[in-house]
């Protein structure tokens, strides 16, 4: 019998050997972006103009800002199985919430982030109970409360509203060098979203849940209190890029938010990321990546002075071409 | 590690967790009706039932997946509820479920203390979980394992390995397994053998699920039947033969398991000549009508690479394939059905049912697919067809996730009956179906054989390949390493499977 149990092991035993450098989407996003660079640098240098100098950066790392934000959060999500489509409405209401708090004063920066974080949080919170103690879809449930947001913003606001401090809006323009303050502190949290999610029982746990909920369930983990968990911090970062917005603008605006289309960029730039739709695996480092990828395109546009409806259709034949990449990926290794 | 020896049945049978009436409906249908069951430490306990019978869910009534409707768990003589698997978790109660409970994506550390990951200073101690994994694989001797390997990579029997580690890990001192063997081969039931032995001695009650009469005989110290989710009864396992217990399962005795051969082979059906792609090589041999041949091998030997090719998903890339004797290229599934190909699968959950559908569209999947304008005929041969697959479900239109493991297998059968098939490939039909209704399975199988059919049957159970094939084909190493006569028997199977010993 244990010449049959060695042949048993050795059959089995060889592919699970294989752990040689292995190309993972994160990977492959930093090329593309690489190479993105490299002929955006060729056209817009056609085009008599130069794309990686001063303000070139500075503007692929602003634009990357705001979206960056909301697609950590939105990272976070998507692992634990779920989405958030009300997080551009959400943009819009924080922006508000911050600006009319702070009424100019420089003594209620604090106070005005801190509410619009608070309300942001709250927001998260009837996402994350909805779809757990509701059992809604989590499409359906974000849909329906960012109608409810849109109505609130509809019947209260017409334009901009409240002020920003001056003292605050440096946070809009301050730099080092080419690279934006704020586009510093956005990777900074993406690097503790990282840690958050790869190194935190919590994180785990997002992984598990999305992976398979039932799974998670059975082996003890907290499905609901993980969804919840997942849906208040993207809310909070969205709440954060309102904020932000706010400090930019100098004032809250109820629409920025669905203007930049921050909701479906937001997905379209996890999933560019590497990050499987039905959740599971994924992470912060290819969202990133995604979000680079998508800010440096819209600046080779601005440069090359393209029309708007050609810009549309490069980036969805990228997205596409990106998640037909994965899923082929995938299909492969599943055999081999 | 601390290994205590306790011997089994104990002077002092302490019930270590009781099971009081326990009575669960889903939807109205009763499905227990008041079951006792009490686990003492150091016992292997096994409960068996026919398909449906209630086992799992008895199972997960005990690790807190279901409450129960009425009735007591009383864990060391204090009576608890579990609101969540949890619960059950934190009182030393780890399940292995019929249906894997690992994650694909992660690694094997990952999913052994899911749930349960040490923290230090804010951080899963990766290190910890790793060197405690490394730790209970080698204690079960498995060397071939690293922690850190992504579980997708893994084969059926190391995921069960993995499993039965993270139930371990747990540090349960109840342990309740839901067919653990269903998915490994004979060699590897060994393995297994000897693991639950060793859990038993160190004081661990353990509860054995299992439509395999052998293993509950080898390894249970006590048997409790269930029929109907009813108790039956409950006995120490010397005082049983296997005949008792299977009448006190299906509730009648039951007369020869295999139908004997009547019919005659007839023309060559399907041919393969030389035929071969990366894990196959070298295949050449006929399957004629009205015969049953059987596939042995041991696992990874290509037994379900031959069924994948001849369908299609992994077509051959060398040789030739002939259908009554017309040379075809099977290039997909598509194809493979139009030329009256059936192909049961090995894995039903994945490749085999919709879940979420019900009974009836998983039973009709393959014929709406392809064949037109038969929906007339549908209604009055689904029941037919169902009962002679002996599928246990409310309705045709119950959900296919809801049914018992056993049913799910018997779903996936009838699916390609409902097409009469001329080829027929079954890969490990009977994987999990309890002996009453394997015994329908098998009938069922021969009559479709002397109606003309040619069935292609692979199996680890050696016992019912034997039983059933007219012929059997064993594989070794992806080529063909003989074909031996019906009626051979274990050993001479075993020595071509594996190439050792006293080879004929
Ligand atoms: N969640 C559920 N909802 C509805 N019905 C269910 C559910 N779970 C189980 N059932 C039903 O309960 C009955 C008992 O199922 P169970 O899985 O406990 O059987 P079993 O004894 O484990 O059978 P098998 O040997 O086939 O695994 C079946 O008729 C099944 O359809
Ligand atoms: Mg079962």
């Amino acid at each position: 019998m244990s010449a049959v149990r060695e042949q048993v092991r050795r059959r089995s035993g060889a592919p699970a050997r294989a752990r040689t450098f292995v190309i993972t989407p994160v990977v492959v996003v930093y090329l593309a972006l690489a190479v993105l660079l490299v002929i955006g640098s060729v056209l817009v240098g056609l085009h008599g103009g130069v794309l990686l100098d001063h303000g070139g950066v500075l503007n692929i790392l602003t634009r990357g800002t705001v979206l960056g934000l909301v697609a950590i959060g939105q990272t976070l999500v998507i692992v634990t199985g779920s989405l958030d489509l009300s997080v551009a409405y959400l943009v819009g209401l924080c922006s508000l919430v911050a600006a009319e708090t702070m009424a100019g004063s420089t003594a209620m920066i604090v106070p005005g982030v801190l509410a619009a974080l608070a309300v942001a949080a709250v927001v998260g919170l009837v996402n994350g109970l909805v779809i757990t103690v509701l059992k809604a879809n989590a499409f359906i449930a974000t849909l329906g409360v960012a109608l409810v947001l849109r109505g609130y913003l509809e019947h209260n606001y017409t334009g901009p509203a409240g002020t920003v401090p001056r003292a605050f809006q440096h946070i809009g323009y301050d730099r080092i060098g080419p690279v934006p303050v704020a586009a510093l502190l956005m990777l900074l949290l993406a690097a503790a979203a990282w840690w958050y999610l790869r190194r935190t029982r919590t994180g785990y746990h997002m992984y598990a849940v999305g992976g398979d909920v039932d799974v998670a369930r059975l082996s003890g983990v907290r499905t609901g209190r993980t969804i919840v968990t997942a849906h208040v911090l993207c809310a909070v970062m969205a709440g954060l890029a309102g904020v932000f917005l706010a400090g930019r603008l100098g004032s809250g605006a109820p629409y920025v938010g669905t203007d930049a289309g921050y909701d479906l960029e937001s997905i379209a730039a996890v999933v560019l990321g590497g990050t499987a739709l039905a959740g599971g695996r994924g992470g912060v480092a290819g969202t990133i990546g995604g979000v680079l990828i998508l800010s440096t395109l819209d600046t080779i546009f601005d440069d090359l002075e393209l029309d708007s409806f050609f810009k549309d259709v490069v980036r969805g034949v990228v997205l596409i071409a990106a998640v037909a990449l994965y899923a082929r990926r995938r299909t492969a290794g599943r055999s081999a | 590690m601390a290994v205590t020896h306790a011997t089994p049945g104990a002077e002092h049978p302490v019930a270590v967790v009781r099971l009081e009436g326990i009575e669960k409906s889903f939807f109205g249908v009763p499905v227990l009706r008041g079951v006792d069951l009490s686990l003492r430490a150091g016992e292997v306990h096994a409960l068996v039932g026919e398909n449906g019978a209630g086992k799992s869910t008895l199972l997960k009534v005990l690790a807190g997946v279901h409450r129960p409707d009425a009735g007591r768990i009383v864990v060391r003589d204090e009576e608890v509820s579990f609101a969540a698997p949890r619960d059950a978790q934190a009182a030393g109660i780890a399940i292995i479920h019929q249906e894997f409970t690992l994650l694909e994506h992660r690694t094997v550390a990952e999913n052994v203390f899911l749930g349960r990951e040490p923290v230090r200073r804010g951080q899963v101690d990766r290190r910890a979980m790793e060197t405690e994994t490394r730790r209970l694989l080698d204690w079960l001797g498995e060397d071939g394992i690293e922690p850190g390997t992504e579980v997708a990579r893994l084969s059926v029997a190391r995921k069960q390995v993995v499993e039965i580690v993270k139930a371990l890990s747990a540090d349960a001192t109840v342990l309740a397994m839901d067919e653990p063997t269903a998915a490994l081969a004979d060699n590897e039931v060994e393995l297994l053998y000897g693991l639950v032995r060793r859990l038993r001695d160190r004081g661990i009650a353990i509860l054995y699920v299992s439509h395999r009469m052998r293993e509950v005989f080898d390894l249970s110290e006590r048997i409790t039947v269930l029929k109907d989710g009813a108790f039956v009864t409950c006995a120490p396992t010397a005082d049983l033969d296997t005949d008792q217990v299977v009448r006190h399962m299906v509730g009648r005795p039951l007369e020869a398991l295999y139908p004997e051969r009547t019919g005659v082979p007839g023309a060559v059906r399907i041919a393969l000549r030389g035929a071969g792609n990366e894990r196959v090589r070298n295949l050449t041999f006929d399957v004629r009508t009205g015969e049953i041949v059987g596939v042995a091998g041991l696992q990874g030997s290509g037994r379900s690479a031959i069924a994948r090719a001849i369908w299609g998903v992994e077509p051959f890339t060398t040789g030739t394939v002939e259908l009554d004797g017309v040379p075809t290229r099977l290039t997909g599934p598509r194809t493979a059905v139009r030329k009256g190909i059936g192909y049961v699968t090995e894995d039903r959950k994945g490749e085999g049912l919709a879940l979420r559908q019900s009974v009836r569209d998983n039973t009709l999947l393959v014929r709406r697919a392809a064949c037109r304008g038969a929906e007339a005929r549908h209604k009055a041969d689904l029941a037919r067809l169902l009962g002679s697959v002996a599928v246990v479900a409310r309705s045709p239109h119950q959900e296919v996730r809801y049914l018992s493991g056993g049913n799910q297998q018997k779903v996936v059968l009838g699916k390609w009956l409902a097409v009469r098939p001329r080829v027929l490939i079954v890969d490990e039909p009977t994987r999990g179906v309890d002996v009453g209704a394997k015994q329908a399975l098998y009938r069922l199988l021969r009559e479709l054989a002397d109606d003309g059919m040619a069935i292609l049957m692979i199996s680890s159970e050696l016992p019912e390949l034997i039983g059933m094939s007219d012929r059997i084909l064993v594989m070794r190493e992806g080529a063909l390493a003989g074909e031996l006569p019906a009626g051979a028997d274990e050993e001479t199977v075993m020595a071509l499977a594996t190439g050792h010993g006293a080879a004929a």
